[in-house]
């Protein structure tokens, strides 16, 4: 079956490898070293790291559409906190009667807006199966839409990134609004469990990072299965040469929707696991920069690799940690100096470094679309 | 024989006038002076007389022309004119808290020191009385020489005449020579005779902007009397649609206002995107350098923000333009051909930029003063006043792109960009230095949002965010007019403003803000070049 065909690709296997190792010695250290032993790892820090995680399927998600298809997309962050609000309005709806104002159906902030009944767009959300159901539709069908205006109308290059970026802005002022009937500013928080498991518990916590690292692997295997199948050829076809692809009788569109939508419904699940990590999603997640910096984790670890898209959010993720902590103040300063840096010195990212070692002869093509084609 | 006669009265009145004049300095000299104070007898017949005996003793004081006798007035009706119980002294609470009040002498209003509440006496008014000492009080401003301060206390009396002011009123509208203040005034009158059922005041209140005019009328347009009630709601119809005309022209001039914002936002970026193809997200940044350049000169030359502003133009095209022969030369340069590339790094220069304001300035907000001949606001009529900074900021983005249009259309430079951006490789063999132009052209689009920021300034607060608020709306208003086209540029960001601020009423600021993306996104859809296409060779770059 197509799907299980990276199983036999050496580096997809040596990727599942160290993320099941890495992640194996990550569960071990915190249930089996005593709390002040020096390789303990606490819960927060499992948490944090399963953030990480949800933040590399979201890249391997970008880096398929960038990567593969030539689509500079600024508005993932859009899918991924969209699959994260349907993953909120389950958990909103698990809280039950013991929110602050003990309503049993209304969530506190609609109490808190006088509202007296629950909006039609959340009913069901309070069965699991629909809610998990949402989180790949909710983005898949944005994707859907947006993508079948945009592909059809053959908008592409610069100008699908500014629209992109355009869309996660206006979702982002939606979602402000307290009208919008998605917690406003404060968005959805306060969330108690999950399908009957506490949140705070230990426990569940190493669950959801257990359960992070599936899906990243599972993400990569679907990623690196479309990559390696022929719709995978047709996509980097159209990535080094869109207008000739079309010529040749392919229906280029219907390609980059199917991919576009793969791709956003993978960032919708890392949302997804995301908020019951961090325990709140607001609408600053659909702010362009959060979008932006997605790009630039993928640009670091190195474009059209998967595994480089994944490294870089660790890398990027992991500096931000330590930078906010230590001084805060220069955390924009090294993000933009690593925009700088990876764009003009290291075109194809940490991946490419590894490669040039090796002497690998696969090149990372550089032109993305047709526009520079025509022009260069 | 008039003539002289009323040159006597005039002299007589000086004369009267001096010698009133010195008797008062007199009086506030010293209190030695052994003339009495005529106004110490009339406030004791205040503090004396019964509810009905003060109306007559306050138009006694009114009438006296007592330069003090605004004060008394005032604090009349404030419950702070009080006596001294053992002197029977008058004195004016200064500061009615606590046991000890600070008073003054009602005489000479010198400091008297501090008084127990328990030594004084205050003089009773009831609510009848109040209210005549409230007209009282903007008829004895309608006294004043200064016409402005007529007409402020005119307008106060709008809704307010009883029927006992109506008299005194009357008299000093015919004194009066102010045009203005007789329309005012006249209102007032019109109002209360409306209120009294008659029919010949619609005709006075017809086509008049001011809302208690309305109130008045929509009030007598439900009165019993049918000839009454049908007058009032014609004049009443008649108004709205004249309001109606001034709210449209209203909306229109706000939709421009904010569609020059975002037409000097933009044209920066028609050049740098729109002609050199350059995509440059660090453009909101430039704009913001502008602003703070504004701040800083205002900083530079204190209490002139007039000047600093004005010098701040070509000081904030200068800086911003710098920046970007910086941005082009360290970074964008190595990125030629590359456009997705080019705006990651860019983005990244944006956020180095703010971060560097924010270290060393500060992440707050900076006040940049509007110099006095840009605020208040040009009144056209009651319901319509245009802000003048705005109008400024919409006359100065005319002027901008019509510089830039000359600059494009009739300099070499202009020729250059149009021969370089069409076709590099031969430009360059027709002698043309490719790089000189490229680096020229992106300090003139750098530039021209560094001027953006100036003007800015004046409309919004200047912090580290104020680029990034931008840019969005810029990339918008560039791909919408279409790239390449600086009249699409005006027309799209006008055209959006417009739209933004029609919308705006019925959807609140952020619905219609998004529902203006919205729009733009399934536009491009249907017109992925935007409004004007470019044709011909250069529309396949």
């Amino acid at each position: 079956m197509w799907l299980t065909r990276p199983l036999s690709e050496r580096s997809t296997l040596l990727f599942l490898a160290v993320l099941g190792v890495v992640m194996a010695l990550v569960v071990a250290c915190n249930l089996w070293l005593p709390r002040g032993h020096a390789l303990h790892v606490s819960t927060y820090t499992v948490t944090l790291l399963g953030k990480y995680l949800c933040y590399a399927l979201l890249a391997v998600a970008v880096d398929l559409v960038w990567g593969y298809l030539g689509i500079l997309s600024l508005g993932h962050g859009a899918f991924f906190a969209l699959g994260g609000y349907a993953m909120g309005m389950y958990l909103m709806r698990q809280i039950g009667d013991r929110g602050v104002y003990g309503d049993p159906q209304l969530p506190d902030f609609m109490v808190f807006l006088n509202w007296d009944s629950l909006p039609w767009y959340w009913q069901g959300f309070d069965m699991a199966w629909f809610a998990f159901l949402m989180v790949l539709l909710a983005p898949g069908l944005l994707a859907l839409v947006f993508g079948f205006l945009a592909f059809r109308s053959r908008v592409t290059g610069v100008y699908l990134s500014i629209i992109t970026q355009a869309l996660t802005f206006a979702l982002m002022l939606a979602f402000f609004r307290n009208e919008m009937g998605f917690g406003g500013n404060n968005g959805l928080t306060d969330f108690k469990e999950l399908m009957g498991f506490d949140l705070t518990a230990h426990a569940t916590r190493l669950g959801l990072f257990i359960a992070s690292g599936v899906a990243l692997a599972l993400g990569y295997v679907l990623c690196r299965a479309i990559v390696v199948s022929k719709l995978g050829r047709v996509c980097i076809a159209v990535r080094d040469a869109e207008a000739r692809t079309r010529f040749l009788g392919y229906r280029v569109e219907r390609y980059q929707l199917f991919v576009f939508m793969v791709s956003a419904m993978l960032a919708g699940v890392a949302g997804a696991l995301y908020v019951p990590q961090v325990g709140i999603i607001n609408p600053s997640e659909f702010s362009p920069l959060f979008s932006i910096e997605i790009v630039v984790w993928v640009a670091l670890g190195g474009r059209a690799t998967l595994f480089g898209a994944v490294i870089g959010a660790l890398v990027v993720n992991y500096a931000k940690s330590v930078f906010t902590g230590v001084m805060p103040e220069a955390w924009l300063f090294a993000l933009g100096a690593l925009f700088v840096l990876v764009t003009v010195m290291l075109p194809n990212g940490i991946a490419g470094l590894l490669r040039r070692r090796r002497g690998d002869a696969e090149q990372v093509p550089t032109s993305t679309t047709t526009t520079t084609e025509a022009s260069t | 024989m008039g003539m002289f006669s009323a040159g006597r009265g005039l002299v007589g009145l000086v004369l009267a006038g001096l010698l009133w004049l010195s008797a008062g300095s007199a009086l506030g000299a010293s209190e030695a002076s052994s003339a009495p104070d005529p106004g110490r007898g009339l406030l004791t017949e205040l503090a004396e007389a019964d509810y009905n005996g003060k109306k007559a003793v306050i138009d006694t004081i009114v009438a006296s022309g007592d330069e003090r006798s605004r004060r008394w007035l005032e604090s009349l009706a404030d419950g702070k004119l009080q006596r001294l119980k053992d002197s029977g002294d008058f004195v004016i609470v200064l500061r009615n808290r606590g046991r000890e009040w600070p008073v003054v002498d009602a005489l000479t209003f010198e400091d008297a020191g501090e008084v127990s509440r328990r030594a004084l006496d205050r003089i009773r008014i009831n609510n009848a009385l109040r209210g005549y000492l409230d007209s009282s009080l903007a008829l004895f401003d309608l006294r004043v020489d200064d016409p402005q301060a007529r007409l402020v206390a005119a307008r106060d009396l709008i809704g307010e005449v009883d029927e006992s002011s109506v008299e005194p009123i009357a008299r000093l509208l015919a004194e009066e020579s102010d045009s203005d203040v007789v329309t005012t005034l006249e209102l007032a009158l019109a109002i209360q005779r409306l209120d009294q059922g008659d029919v010949e005041a619609v005709e006075v209140l017809a086509g008049n902007l001011d809302s208690r005019a309305r109130a008045a009328l929509s009030q007598a347009s439900r009165s019993d009397d049918p000839t009454l009630a049908a007058a009032a709601s014609e004049a009443l119809t008649s108004i709205e649609q004249v309001l109606k005309i001034n709210r449209a022209a209203e909306t229109l001039y706000f939709g421009l206002s904010l569609g020059s914002v975002l037409v000097l936002a933009a044209i920066g970026l028609a050049i740098t995107f729109g002609v050199m193809g350059v995509i440059n997200m660090a453009h909101g940044e430039l704009i913001m350098l502008g602003a703070y350049t504004t701040w800083a000169m205002q900083q530079v030359l204190p209490g002139q923000p007039g000047l600093a502003l004005l010098l701040s133009i070509p000081a904030g095209f200068l800086v911003a333009a710098l920046a970007g022969v910086a941005i082009e030369r360290s970074v964008i340069q190595f990125l030629k051909g590359r456009p997705l590339e080019t705006l990651l790094a860019t983005f990244g220069v944006s956020l180095i930029l703010q971060q560097l304001v924010r270290t060393v300035i500060s992440p707050l907000n900076r006040t940049v003063v509007t110099p006095e001949w840009m605020s208040g606001s040009l009144m056209v009529n009651d319901a319509l006043s245009l802000t003048l900074n705005r109008l400024y900021v919409l006359g100065f983005a005319l002027l901008v792109f019509a510089a830039l249009m000359l600059v494009m259309r009739r300099t070499r430079l202009g020729l250059e960009v149009r021969a370089v951006t069409q076709n590099r490789a031969m430009a360059r063999a027709m002698g043309i230095r490719a790089t000189r132009v490229d680096i020229l052209t992106f300090a003139l689009g750098s530039g021209v949002a560094g001027l953006a920021g100036v003007a800015l300034s004046q409309l919004t607060n200047v912090g580290p965010n104020l680029g990034q608020n931008y840019i969005i709306d810029s990339f918008m208003v560039v791909v919408f007019g279409g790239v390449g086209n600086l009249w699409g540029t005006l027309v799209a960001g006008l055209s959006l403003g417009v739209i933004n601020q029609v919308l705006e009423p019925w959807a609140g600021a952020v619905l219609a803000k998004i529902l203006v993306l919205v729009f733009i996104i399934l536009f491009i859809q249907k017109r992925p070049r935007g409004l004007f296409p470019q044709k011909g060779r250069a529309a396949e770059g």
